[in-house]
């Protein structure tokens, strides 16, 4: 009847501070599971959730009905522990559609939170299409956690999905070696199959990055029993011989790929819109004595910062396709009636520069000058590794749409030059790319953009193949370098 | 409140700021927020935590960042937006998340109600005046004029949640909107735990589960032929925590019944349920005054109140925090229905 209110954690909660500075001390970290049904993805999910109490007790009270309708822990008899078990992978049981074919659809999003970090989850699906859920799931992650079990060791899709996430410059990568129960809490098989990973590891060039440019930093190993709990939220006494952090300690410490970015000096600002009221103000900070005058000839550029930082008085870039770069002083950091100093990645903002350049919808501002580095040069022929997501493949000669920043332009494949074998990453020559197939292709653009290496700009290098009849969305691009200087206007459009 | 550690006010004609060296000490020393005529910005304390380091924003500033880079997203590439604005919380944060993404300027956008003719007095009141003091076009989908032209039917349970989708797809295809903004939030539901921050849909409003466009980094993809349309979910993200931090950062205002009030109800299904006009107690349902609050706000006849003293935001907030039952499983008969009531709805154009 009446909702249950649990006043002991209220008050802890408000004990330790008050909340409204608990929200501002609180950051946001998104990662995403990778594995299949069978390494018990479910289960280390539904685990982090039951653990980190974002089970709610109605949610809580379905599941272990279910559990006990089907004789869940070991049937009549019970678990062997005599502890009756609720089978946690229910708590992210899927839609009818998906209990009715018996598969998972589609990337579940879930949310838990604890006093350090707010947790965005990407429950990426194993089997199917898991090239395609993989890519959407780590294309916005900070961490994706890798599933083994610890019966199998590393297998052919472990491999793979390694690639995908050493491809995409995933900044952490654990791999969560689970079912450690069921090899009885064994030190040599863990030991036997941190080493693979780790040898696996080296191949794809993960690990440790020396040069801290965002890219891999990090790749941990963490023996788990998601069953039982073992090294999920707490560090498990069944493994005396790990004295690493549990998979929840990892998650709470690790750096977001926005924090190891801003410490890049490379801003990055695509304009989503002008913002030039005219005289149509709004009626409300009007009213709240919003300068009028002041405010008649306003004309500001909103965006996104995708990367790096900007402050009062830098001097950027403005990036138009087809123009030379215009260099000016931004003389205004505002949000909503702030004026601010300075901005970081990811805030979304609007910026006033000193000189009334033509900016629009599309164009790029980027740091100028020695601090910002290299200033992004427009090209309209564009090397990329392609994540192929549709079922409609890929031709050499057809035209699509590359969406880039908030720029769209229309594109020529002129070829495909490769298809990567994820198991031992070697590319092997195709002329065709099909459905969660990966390769290289090479595209000629017509208009240029501002295109950047995936490898050191994640934002910035990154781009959607868009069908122009459709418009789904068919491929995820990453831009690479170009190979050498063989420009070839055959192909110009 | 200060949102960004390094936020300082400056005269809006100064000159330009000092150079880069040296700038960024004495900015957060000398942090203070001068509200520039923005009634939110007035709101809460100046003595919020000071984080270890600028380039750390917290999740609430993260994920308000996100929502407008969407709303300000869908505005660029779509013909015609309209804001699905029901009075409800999450529809009066994104009304508040719209207003900041275009300040100083209005929101470039309608809102639409899609009124069940079931409503709560004071959220329809709440709905025009905000309506009035934004300077916002309301379009109003009505369900009892589908019902009196007979192309709706009252159903048995008397619940008008449901029928919501015929009036909301008229309204949708008679203003020609292209992209409609929803406060839908994936943790509210498991349908919409796998629903996109932009959800196409089809010529009858139809979500297909099984053919969603991959969602990478932060570039949303929009296009749709004639007859499509897209669902724009920029709180995807948020939880029912966030929403109400976020409400009580901001000094978001909101219709009354949100917060404890006395009120006469009667318990069905298990819930209280407020006694109205159309609302009415069976012979067997004794009528009790209680301290209630809602957690949602929707169809009067089926959305029930809980018991709660929580009278201001800051004691929502903590109260939400403890909550040990979600927000739906509470308060929503509709949701009650059968197990995939929310997933069979959304298939037929519901949001």
């Amino acid at each position: 009847m009446s909702t249950d209110i649990d006043t002991a954690r209220a008050a802890d909660l408000l004990d330790e501070a008050p909340l409204a500075h608990r929200s501002l001390s609180t950051t946001l970290f998104r990662f995403a599971t990778a594995g299949s049904v069978d390494d018990g993805k479910s289960t280390l999910v539904g685990r982090l959730l039951h653990d980190s109490k974002a089970i709610l007790a109605d949610q809580l009270d379905a599941v272990a009905r279910t559990s006990a309708d089907r004789g869940f822990g070991g049937g009549a008899a019970g678990a062997p522990d005599g502890k009756q078990r609720i089978d946690l992978a229910l708590l992210t049981d899927g839609l009818r559609a998906e209990r009715e074919q018996g598969i998972t659809i589609d990337v579940a999003y879930r949310y838990f939170a604890t006093d350090r970090r707010s947790f965005i989850l990407a429950d990426c699906p194993g089997h199917v299409q898991y090239t395609k859920n993989t890519v959407t799931g780590a294309s916005t992650a900070d961490a994706v956690v890798v599933l083994i079990d610890a019966r199998k060791g590393v297998l052919e899709q472990t491999r793979r999905h390694l690639s995908v996430l050493q491809l995409l410059r995933v900044a952490h990568v654990i791999v969560a070696v689970n079912k450690i129960d069921l090899v009885d809490f064994s030190e040599a098989v863990f030991r036997e199959i941190e080493a693979d990973v780790q040898k696996v590891g080296r191949e794809l060039g993960l690990g440790r990055d020396e040069l801290n440019t965002g890219g891999i930093t990090d790749l941990f190993v963490i023996p788990v029993s998601a069953l039982d709990g073992d090294n999920v939220v707490d560090r498990s006494d069944r493994t005396p011989w790990y004295d690493g952090p549990a998979l929840l300690e990892v998650l709470e410490t690790l750096p977001a790929a926005d924090e190891l970015e801003s410490h890049l000096e490379s801003f990055r600002f695509p304009v989503q819109l002008v913002v030039r009221p005219q005289g149509a103000l709004a009626p409300d900070a009007v009213a709240a004595g919003l300068d009028v005058e002041g405010y008649r000839d306003y004309r500001a550029y909103a965006g996104q910062i995708t990367e790096g930082s900007v402050k009062l008085g830098d001097q950027v870039s403005v990036l138009t396709p087809g123009q030379a770069p215009r260099t000016t002083t931004v003389t205004g950091i505002d949000f909503a009636g702030r004026r601010l100093t300075e901005a970081v990645a990811p805030q979304s903002v609007a910026l006033r520069l000193a000189d009334e350049f033509d900016v629009a919808r599309g164009d790029t501002i980027a740091a100028a000058g020695p601090a910002g580095g290299k200033i992004p040069q427009a090209s309209a022929d564009l090397y990329a590794a392609l994540c192929w997501l549709s079922p409609k493949p890929l031709r050499e000669g057809s035209k699509v749409l590359v969406k880039h920043g908030t720029r769209t332009v229309q594109a020529l494949v002129r070829n495909v030059t490769g298809k990567l074998d994820l198991a031992n990453f070697q590319l092997e020559p195709t002329s065709t790319l099909e459905l969660n197939d990966i390769g290289h292709a090479q595209l000629r653009l017509a208009a240029p953009l501002p295109l950047e290496n995936y490898l050191h700009h994640r934002r910035t290098g990154a781009f959607l193949v868009i069908d122009p009849q459709d418009g789904n969305t068919l491929a995820a691009g990453l831009v690479k370098d170009h190979p050498g200087d063989h420009e070839d206007e055959r192909y110009s459009i | 409140m200060s949102i960004f550690p390094t936020s300082v006010a400056v005269d809006p004609d100064a000159a330009p700021a000092p150079s880069r060296d040296g700038d960024a000490a004495s900015s957060i020393a000398s942090r203070s927020d001068r509200p520039d005529a923005t009634p939110w910005a007035a709101s809460g304390s100046t003595a919020d935590a000071r984080l270890s380091s600028p380039a750390r924003l917290s999740s609430l500033d993260t994920l308000e960042s996100e929502a407008i880079h969407i709303i300000r997203e869908v505005v660029a590439e779509f013909e015609k937006p309209a804001l699905l604005f029901s009075g409800g919380k999450d529809s009066v944060v994104m009304l508040h998340l719209a207003t900041k993404a275009f300040w100083p300027g209005k929101v470039p956008f309608p809102v639409l109600h899609v009124d069940t003719g079931h409503n709560f007095p004071e959220v329809i009141e709440f709905r025009d005046r905000t309506v009035e003091r934004l300077g916002l076009k309301l379009v109003v989908g009505s369900v009892q004029e589908f019902i009196d032209s007979g192309e709706l039917a009252e159903r048995a349970d008397g619940t008008r949640n449901p029928l919501q989708t015929v009036p909301l797809l008229d309204a949708i295809q008679r203003n020609k909107f292209d992209a409609v903004f929803g406060g839908g939030r994936r943790d509210e539901d498991k349908a919409r735990a796998k629903e996109r921050i932009l959800s196409l849909r089809d010529e009858f409003g139809q979500w297909d589960p099984r053919n969603q466009r991959p969602e990478l980094w932060n570039l949303y993809n929009g296009r749709h032929t004639v007859g499509q349309h897209v669902r724009a979910f920029p709180i995807s993200n948020w939880t029912e925590l966030d929403v109400w931090r976020y409400i009580e950062r901001e000094n978001i205002d909101l219709p009354g019944l949100y917060y404890a009030h006395d009120r006469g109800v009667f318990a069905r299904d298990g819930m209280w349920r407020a006694v109205g006009e159309v609302s009415q107690p069976r012979d067997t349902e004794q009528v009790i005054t209680k301290t209630v609050r809602y957690r949602t706000v929707g169809d009067m006849s089926c959305t029930g109140a809980v018991e709660s003293a929580a009278a201001t935001v800051r004691d929502v907030v903590i109260e939400v925090a403890a909550s040990t039952i979600t927000e739906r499983g509470a308060t929503r008969a509709d949701d009650r229905i059968s197990e995939a009531a929310m997933e069979d709805r959304k298939k037929d154009g519901y949001f």
